[in-house]
């Protein structure tokens, strides 16, 4: 069976590839388009670490097929640096020490951008309810949860 | 000569004793002794061993010095994760 | 977060601070490059296969159908690994890809690498195999019986008692005292025996690397490890080439906790990449790296312990038998040693039997064989000061290790942190809060050896007056920021001129693992010695400058000064200074250290936690945790807040949920993270760290290693939370709802 050709927008570039079907969004941004920063940690939308943002909606891009994202908006971890400046989640992660091998980061810094665009004054429960899907096995989650809770105060402000 | 402390699964091997008499000025003497005088401790010495000095885990230094009142404890190679 | 009780006179500028980490950007963008990030020119795809059996025999193995397929570019078996000198390695390999025997469920027989990965899937389904399915044993009590299947016969040891199976394979035992005498003396005598389950450490990065062998023997890897000098020496002894030709690349690593201190797939993709003549890369699915990495020990501990009325402990016994998979390992010895770390006891003995399944082999898990053990102990003496109606904190007080104090496993301890620790609990409002219905509070101890190791340090001045270190030790928690400070306090330059990277094999001597909470305490410490080397150099080109002698200038303050008055009038030179006319007064400046350092002291930490038990569910919610430990000298606060909040809700999910499931054909049922459940975050609280600073005297800072340490504790301290909850003594984790709910029921 011949690829499928497929125009997308990444990180607001127009972007073409060619995919098998049972290819993944995950596969096609990391082995064809080399942006590594979405990672692979289950394969099964379990861990949350290859968290996308498609069409304004956060999804485990491990479970979207690459051939049903014709014309579609996909915005990923390398796309959150504003240029020269790092996205206030960014900066309080740092600021907060909230990762510590930093695999599970790109995707937790995804899904906390989802939620501050959809809640920009989450309390301490919703922040921890949303990132639940987000698996993160270094920090015990603490300071990650701090780090989110004072981006959306600087967010705010 | 030195005391040295033989764990409890060892002492057998070591006459029966939970202490022995060694003569050794540094690490290596003294485990290379112990292996001559208390054959039955050979594997496990081979296998690998620690010895605690007056309260102190060293790995594997050979030359770390040994007093004749120096505390010392035969241990188990240490490893982490 | 507070820090307490800092003993020592010394001021420091940079470390103790929180500066934002070196390689922070990298990580929040996704630039860091991890294991799967790597991609080679002529790059091929790696796959095992592997078998859905738990024991059997291998009759025939014929690859020659996959060998065919076009795409496919070489196939290997364990035929492909025949020059192996260490017995150790012998083992690793085995357990990577099987020899005569399938010895686990998941166990891979062979492995192809092929252009892509569709057509790796399909050749790995031309491989025609045929197997003798043999009887299996996953149990450790099962095993352990003289008929139970034998895993691997021939690996019994000389140490092991008669009347075991051949799957025993090794035994120890420590202690002291009249243990018959002391039970005589006790009030109250529990006898209780415990189960853990085996667990993962679950790092969320999946093994990768990518290997690139020639015939001429030399080779580069690429991997996500704890140790890359450790990797090395294993793959070289395996692939019968020496070191020196084998460089390996740590990438970033996403996680390991121990489970990456030794090799899974490197070897393989070493030996396709050697009969391919190109570059392989190997990445594992998450349920390969369930069935197939290195979980943990599982356990059968049975504790007796006899206390007084008013608290002493006054003889205490342990038998541990611990289960870690198909092979042998010393986790037996570690756990039976750190059992009773915690006190001070005249009657103590701790037997260790280590039992060969069929299981994969286990690999280390932060502080390995201690959480086991010590949770079982530590419940004892919780169930005993219940009995007597006792303090525990108390208890704990009155028992404690201390200066002086003979251990269990043998040396008399020096300076420790344990009383200094307990009194801090003791101390804080969590302790002193109130509690309502349904709800307890659970502590406990925790102990870990700590190590040093073989370290190697570079440190190079720039001409422009910044430095470049080089170190060996894969970055997992924000090693290179610590480094950075030691060295930015040693030479008083700011943190920003500082760049420090990690090495790969072939530009740094060898450095251990990283592990055993050695990188902080040993290359810090090599780091400070190497920052001394490079600042008496820049005294001896000062005093060539000045025609003085070389013992007349010292370092101040980031520069270099005459010692006195006698040495004459110069003005001094600022690092940059020196730096800038290094060419000229005899060549680039540098300064190095090369150590197998000792002299890591143990370390100890106490746990504190509220739950609350839902009787209608069986449910377990944390309240609050705080965590209390010893670590020397905090070099970066928050990394050390980092690895006790880590390591301890690695604890409570080792405690509340997380176990491997087999099913009745010794099959894996839970290999993905639905259903191995690791904490998430709507499980949790914050985590209070309370960081205590009593000085090592080991190192020249003060430093203590602090990363392995919490995952101790909070087996026994939820247990006993639970336990208390709900007024019924849990003996077995992990303490999950339909478990704690089947016991409450039973106990209406």
């Amino acid at each position: 069976m011949s690829k499928i050709h497929i125009n997308v927008s990444i990180n607001d570039d127009n972007i073409e590839y060619l995919c098998n079907p049972e290819d993944t969004v995950l596969d096609i941004l990391r082995d064809n388009l080399r942006l590594t920063g979405t990672k692979e940690g289950c394969g099964t939308g379990d861990c949350g670490a290859c968290s996308i943002i498609l069409d304004d909606k956060l999804v485990c891009s491990c479970l979207v097929l690459a051939a049903e994202v014709e014309g579609s908006k996909i915005f990923t971890i390398e796309g959150m640096a504003n240029e020269n400046e790092l996205h206030p989640l960014q900066k309080k992660f740092l600021e907060h020490a909230a990762l510590q091998c930093g695999i599970c980061t790109p995707g937790i810094l995804i899904a906390a951008k989802a939620l501050l665009e959809k809640n920009s004054n989450p309390t301490e429960t919703e922040v921890r309810y949303w990132l639940a899907g987000n698996l993160c096995r270094c920090t015990g989650y603490d300071k990650i949860i701090r780090a989110v809770l004072d981006a959306a105060a600087e967010m705010r402000s | 000569m030195v005391k040295v402390k033989i764990w409890g699964s060892l002492r057998n091997a070591a006459g029966g004793t939970d202490q022995v008499c060694i003569d050794g000025r540094n690490f290596k003497e003294l485990l290379d002794n112990l292996k001559i005088k208390y054959p039955g401790l050979k594997p496990q010495i081979e296998r690998g061993v620690s010895l605690a000095i007056d309260g102190k885990i060293y790995k594997e230094s050979w030359f770390i010095p040994v007093n004749e009142d120096s505390e010392v404890v035969l241990m188990p190679y240490m490893i982490g994760g | 977060m507070t820090s307490q009780g800092n003993k020592t006179n010394r001021q420091f500028n940079v470390v103790g601070t929180r500066p934002v980490r070196p390689d922070g950007i990298d990580k929040v963008t996704g630039k860091a490059l991890y294991g799967a990030d790597l991609y080679s020119p002529n790059m091929l795809v790696g796959k095992m296969l592997r078998i859905n059996e738990p024991h059997a025999l291998i009759k025939s193995i014929d690859t020659s159908k996959a060998e065919q397929l076009p795409g496919v570019k070489s196939v290997i078996t364990f035929k492909d690994f025949l020059s192996v000198d260490t017995n150790k390695n012998n083992d690793i390999i085995e357990n990577c890809i099987a020899n005569k025997k399938v010895l686990y469920d998941g166990h891979a027989i062979a492995a192809v690498a092929a252009i892509n990965l569709n057509i790796a899937e399909k050749a790995l389904k031309l491989i025609e195999f045929q197997l003798d399915k043999l009887p299996f044993v996953i149990d450790i009590d099962k095993a352990m019986e003289k008929d139970s299947p034998v895993v691997q016969a021939g690996r019994k040891n000389e140490n092991v008692p008669n009347g075991f199976s051949d799957n025993v394979n090794s035994f120890c035992s420590f202690g002291h005292g009249n243990l018959e005498d002391g039970f005589k003396k006790a009030e109250r005598i529990v006898e209780k025996s415990f189960k853990t389950p085996s667990v993962h450490q679950g790092y969320i990065e999946p093994h990768a690397c990518l290997a690139s062998m020639t015939l001429d023997g030399k080779a580069d890897l690429w991997c996500c490890t704890q140790g890359q000098y450790n990797v090395r020496s294993i793959c070289a002894d395996i692939m019968g080439i020496e070191t020196s030709q084998l460089r390996v690349t740590a990438s970033e690593i996403g996680g390991g906790f121990g489970g990456k201190t030794t090799v899974f797939i490197e070897p393989i993709a070493l030996a396709l990449s050697l009969k391919s003549g190109q570059p392989v890369k190997i990445v594992m699915t998450r349920e390969e790296v369930f069935k197939a990495t290195g979980p943990t020990v599982s356990s059968l501990v049975d504790i007796k312990m006899g206390m007084s009325k008013d608290g002493l402990i006054t003889a205490a016994h342990a038998i541990i038998r611990y289960e870690g998979g198909a092979f042998p390992n010393e986790i037996y010895e570690l756990g039976a040693q750190s059992a009773f770390a915690a006190y001070d006891l005249k009657a103590v003995r701790s037997e260790g039997f280590n039992i060969l399944t069929n299981r994969p082999l286990q690999a280390a898990y932060r502080a390995p064989g201690a959480p086991q053990a010590i949770f079982a102990v530590e419940s004892t003496v919780d169930e005993l000061c219940q009995k007597l109606n006792l303090d525990p904190l108390e208890v704990r007080l009155k028992n404690a290790a201390k200066k002086g104090t003979t251990a269990s496993y043998g040396p008399t301890f020096d300076d420790i942190g344990l009383i200094a620790t307990l009194e801090a609990a003791q101390e804080h409002p969590h302790y002193k809060s109130t509690l309502g219905p349904n709800q307890g509070r659970g502590l406990s101890c925790g102990f870990w050896f700590n190590f040093g190791g073989n370290t190697c340090v570079s440190l190079n001045i720039n001409f422009d007056g910044t430095v470049c270190i080089v170190e060996g030790n894969p970055d997992i928690g924000g090693s290179r920021a610590s480094i950075s400070q030691m060295a930015a306090e040693e030479l008083d330059i700011p943190l920003n001129k500082i760049r420090t990277v990690i090495a790969d094999t072939n530009s740094l001597g060898h450095n251990d693992v990283t592990d055993g909470s050695r990188v902080t305490f040993a290359v810090g410490l090599a780091t400070i010695k190497a920052a001394k080397a490079a600042k008496k150099e820049m005294c001896k080109r000062a005093a060539k400058l000045w025609n003085i002698d070389e013992e007349a200038v010292i370092w101040k303050d980031g520069h270099v000064l005459p010692a006195g008055a006698n040495a004459g009038i110069h003005d001094p030179l600022s690092l940059k200074e020196i730096a800038a006319i290094s060419a000229q007064t005899g060549g680039p400046i540098s300064g190095h250290h090369e150590v197998n350092a000792e002299g890591a002291g143990v370390s100890f930490g106490v746990h504190l936690v509220d739950v609350e038990v839902d009787p209608e569910t069986g449910h377990t919610k944390i309240l609050r945790y705080t965590v209390f430990q010893d670590a020397g000298k905090a070099v970066h606060p928050s990394y050390v807040e980092g690895q006790m909040q880590g390591g301890s809700v690695q604890g409570i999910g080792w405690a509340l949920n997380e176990e491997y499931i087999y099913d009745q054909d010794g099959k894996l049922l839970n290999p993905g993270f639905l259903d191995y459940r690791i904490p998430v975050a709507s499980d949790l609280p914050m985590i209070d760290p309370v960081i205590l600073e009593i000085p090592n005297p080991g190192h020249p800072y003060g430093v203590r290693g602090v990363g392995e340490t919490s995952i101790v504790p909070p087996l026994a301290a939820i247990c006993n939370a639970v336990s208390r909850a709900t007024e019924i003594r849990f003996t077995e984790l992990p303490l999950s709802p339909p478990k704690v709910l089947s016991a409450i029921l039973k106990n209406q």
